[in-house]
């Protein structure tokens, strides 16, 4: 009992942080083995997996760094697409998905955080404002370049094209043609190796690894530079070497939600990851509360799960969507709302600490 | 003996305007020496030249005897330059404790994959820097509020806990940039025995800029005035304050 009440603040929030996961987790798993769940519910439990880890390595850059960045979709693409080229081409050599989904995805994390270290160096110089209009972008190019890309083979080994004139110009041996990525027709045939276990699973990699990034001289110091970069840089942290650790490990786990998300559909476009992708995850961030990893999650399961449960209501799904991300924005950020909170969970914590000075005080008598 | 700090003829101008022009001054090893002028003197200034904001565009300054001029403010602070802000700045969102462990960065190091996976490593350096920057805490009476965000302290404590953090990352100089401002008689009073200890438990050299006079007079042994960038008067701090020019230049004709 002494350790537990010895644990720091931190340390019991991000306690109850894996709870909530483990408890959703329990609780997917029951419902799925009773054979209770519909298709719809089944069919959703990727894309909510696929989210919520969107979610939290956006937070990483968002929250815990500091720097509004609007192409996080750009790198989920590359994620996806690095993860499912190579699924597509291992397909037939590696016949265990045990296997070859785990390099697909460590495939995919790499490849996206290459392309992170790649755009973040230029990028993390910038901040603010021009920060965001520049990831913006960067997340356009790089939907674009992949929209442009062929990616075949032949006898003659592999060829990578960008452009569709290339492409048509380009001969290639007829009988031995494969096409792997098909310019903006994307990429099919990617093997169906996700599912909400492995989602789950990755989750709670990405949690376990962000938050123990946040609570380690690491995370200090991009948590200092996010504070005040003045005085940041006045006790010795290199700015820009935290700054793009925070960045690269952030792009590496929206690669790894691409390949998850890749391998949940059997074809897969690159106009997908568009602007409106990247502002939904931001979405997720900001409604969760800016840096609360448990907020992202939360609000990642509520607003994805949200246009299904209304499909119900057909034309009105959208509209309804508005009001509740409305309604969920003033009431996280209103006062009068968390004085409510305070009064309805204040009640459950108070308990708590009474407990807890009954220990101590039994400590003190023994 | 060679001098802890020594600037020689250091100076800076923005376009045409000389804003620290021909500062030559020399601080030994454990001495307090003061920084002090009328407002837009170039006090600050001269802080942001020791410290690598700003490039001097003449002169050079020794910490050490070793020459620091044109290194870059992160290379300075490892070599032994640390230093409070005139508006405070500190991490609002960590704790107290954090704090200072930030200012620990560079002397207790662990690598990002070893804080990731929790390895040995990273249980004891974090034990190493927990323990001293509880001790670090506990000279300014600031180790009972070691859980509180930083934002949350009253002012007095705020400007305690910047010195702290800027002690620790093991300076061998201490530039202090107004620590009293803001404050009322009895903090300045409580400030200027902190201070005091700080020198005399470190063993540091401290260069402070400050308006208080109280203060000024109380603990510096010697003081350089600056008036529009150029040194007015140099030397002993009571001899200094009754230098007719130095009244002049704070009170007028």
């Amino acid at each position: 009992m002494k350790s537990l009440n010895n644990l720091n603040k931190n340390t019991k929030r991000n306690m109850i942080t894996y709870g909530i996961v483990v408890a959703m987790f329990v609780f997917c798993f029951v419902y799925t083995a009773t054979g209770a769940a519909s298709n719809l519910f089944q069919g959703i439990l990727v894309p909510i997996c696929v989210n919520v880890i969107l979610a939290i390595s956006l937070n990483l850059t968002v929250g815990i760094l500091g720097e509004l960045s609007l192409g996080h979709a750009g790198f989920m693409c590359v994620g996806a697409f690095a993860g499912s080229i190579f699924s597509v081409m291992t397909s037939s050599s590696i016949e265990s998905a045990f296997i070859r989904f785990p390099l697909a995805i460590i495939i995919g994390g790499i490849a996206a955080a290459i392309i992170g270290i790649l755009v973040g160096i230029p990028v993390l110089r910038l901040r603010g404002d021009y920060l965001a209009i520049v990831t913006l972008a960067f997340g356009e190019i790089i939907k674009n370049i992949v929209n442009n890309l062929y990616i075949v083979k032949d006898s003659s080994g592999l060829h990578m094209l960008i452009g569709v004139d290339a492409y048509n110009n380009m001969e290639f041996d007829p009988l031995n043609k494969n096409v792997i990525v098909n310019g903006a027709m994307g990429i099919t045939g990617t093997p169906k190796d996700s599912n909400y276990i492995a989602g789950f699973i990755l989750i709670a990699i990405t949690l376990v690894v962000i938050l123990n990034l946040v609570n380690s001289r690491t995370g200090r110091a991009i948590m200092s530079i996010r504070d005040n970069r003045i005085a940041a840089e006045s006790v010795g942290i290199n700015i820009t070497k935290y700054k793009l650790i925070a960045f690269t490990i952030s792009a590496f786990f929206a690669g790894v939600a691409g390949v998850l998300y890749s391998h949940n559909l059997s074809s897969l476009v690159a106009t997908k990851f568009d602007y409106n992708y990247s502002i939904l995850i931001l979405v997720f961030v900001v409604l969760g509360g800016i840096g609360s990893m448990r907020g992202s999650i939360i609000a990642a399961v509520i607003l994805t799960a949200l246009p299904e449960l209304l499909r119900g209501l057909s034309d009105y799904r959208m509209l309804m969507y508005a009001i509740i991300l409305i309604v969920m924005m003033l009431v996280n950020n209103n006062e009068n709302m968390s004085y409510y909170k305070e009064k309805l969970f204040g009640g459950i914590k108070g308990k708590f600490a009474a407990k807890k000075n009954q220990n101590d005080g039994m400590k003190g008598v023994s | 003996m060679t001098a802890m700090l020594e600037t020689k003829n250091l100076g800076i101008s923005f376009g045409g305007l000389k804003a620290v022009d021909g500062l030559s001054l020399q601080i030994n090893k454990g001495q307090l020496y003061g920084l002090i002028g009328p407002n837009g003197a170039g006090k600050t200034t001269v802080f942001n030249l020791l410290t690598g904001v700003y490039k001097p565009t003449s002169g050079n300054f020794f910490l050490d005897g070793e020459k620091l001029t044109g290194h870059n403010t992160i290379e300075i602070n490892k070599k032994g330059i640390a230093r409070t802000f005139q508006n405070i700045r500190l991490f609002k969102q960590l704790s107290v404790l954090d704090n200072v462990k930030v200012g620990l960065h560079n002397d207790y190091k662990y690598s990002t994959a070893e804080g990731v996976l929790r390895l040995p490593g990273f249980f004891s350096k974090e034990k190493q820097m927990n323990e001293k920057a509880l001790n670090l805490l506990e000279v300014f009476d600031l180790a009972d509020d070691k859980d509180r965000l930083s934002s949350n302290l009253p002012y007095g404590k705020q400007r305690k806990l910047e010195i702290a953090r800027a002690l620790a990352t093991s300076p061998k100089l201490l530039l202090l940039d107004e620590p009293a401002a803001g404050m009322n008689p009895n903090e300045t009073q409580e400030l200027m025995d902190t201070i005091r200890f700080v020198r005399n438990k470190f063993d540091m050299t401290i260069l402070l800029i400050e308006h208080d006079m109280r203060l000024v007079s109380g603990i510096c042994e010697e003081i350089t005035v600056l008036n529009f960038g150029t040194v007015l008067a140099q030397g002993e701090t009571s001899k200094v304050l009754k230098d007719p020019e130095v009244v002049k230049a704070y009170l007028g004709d």
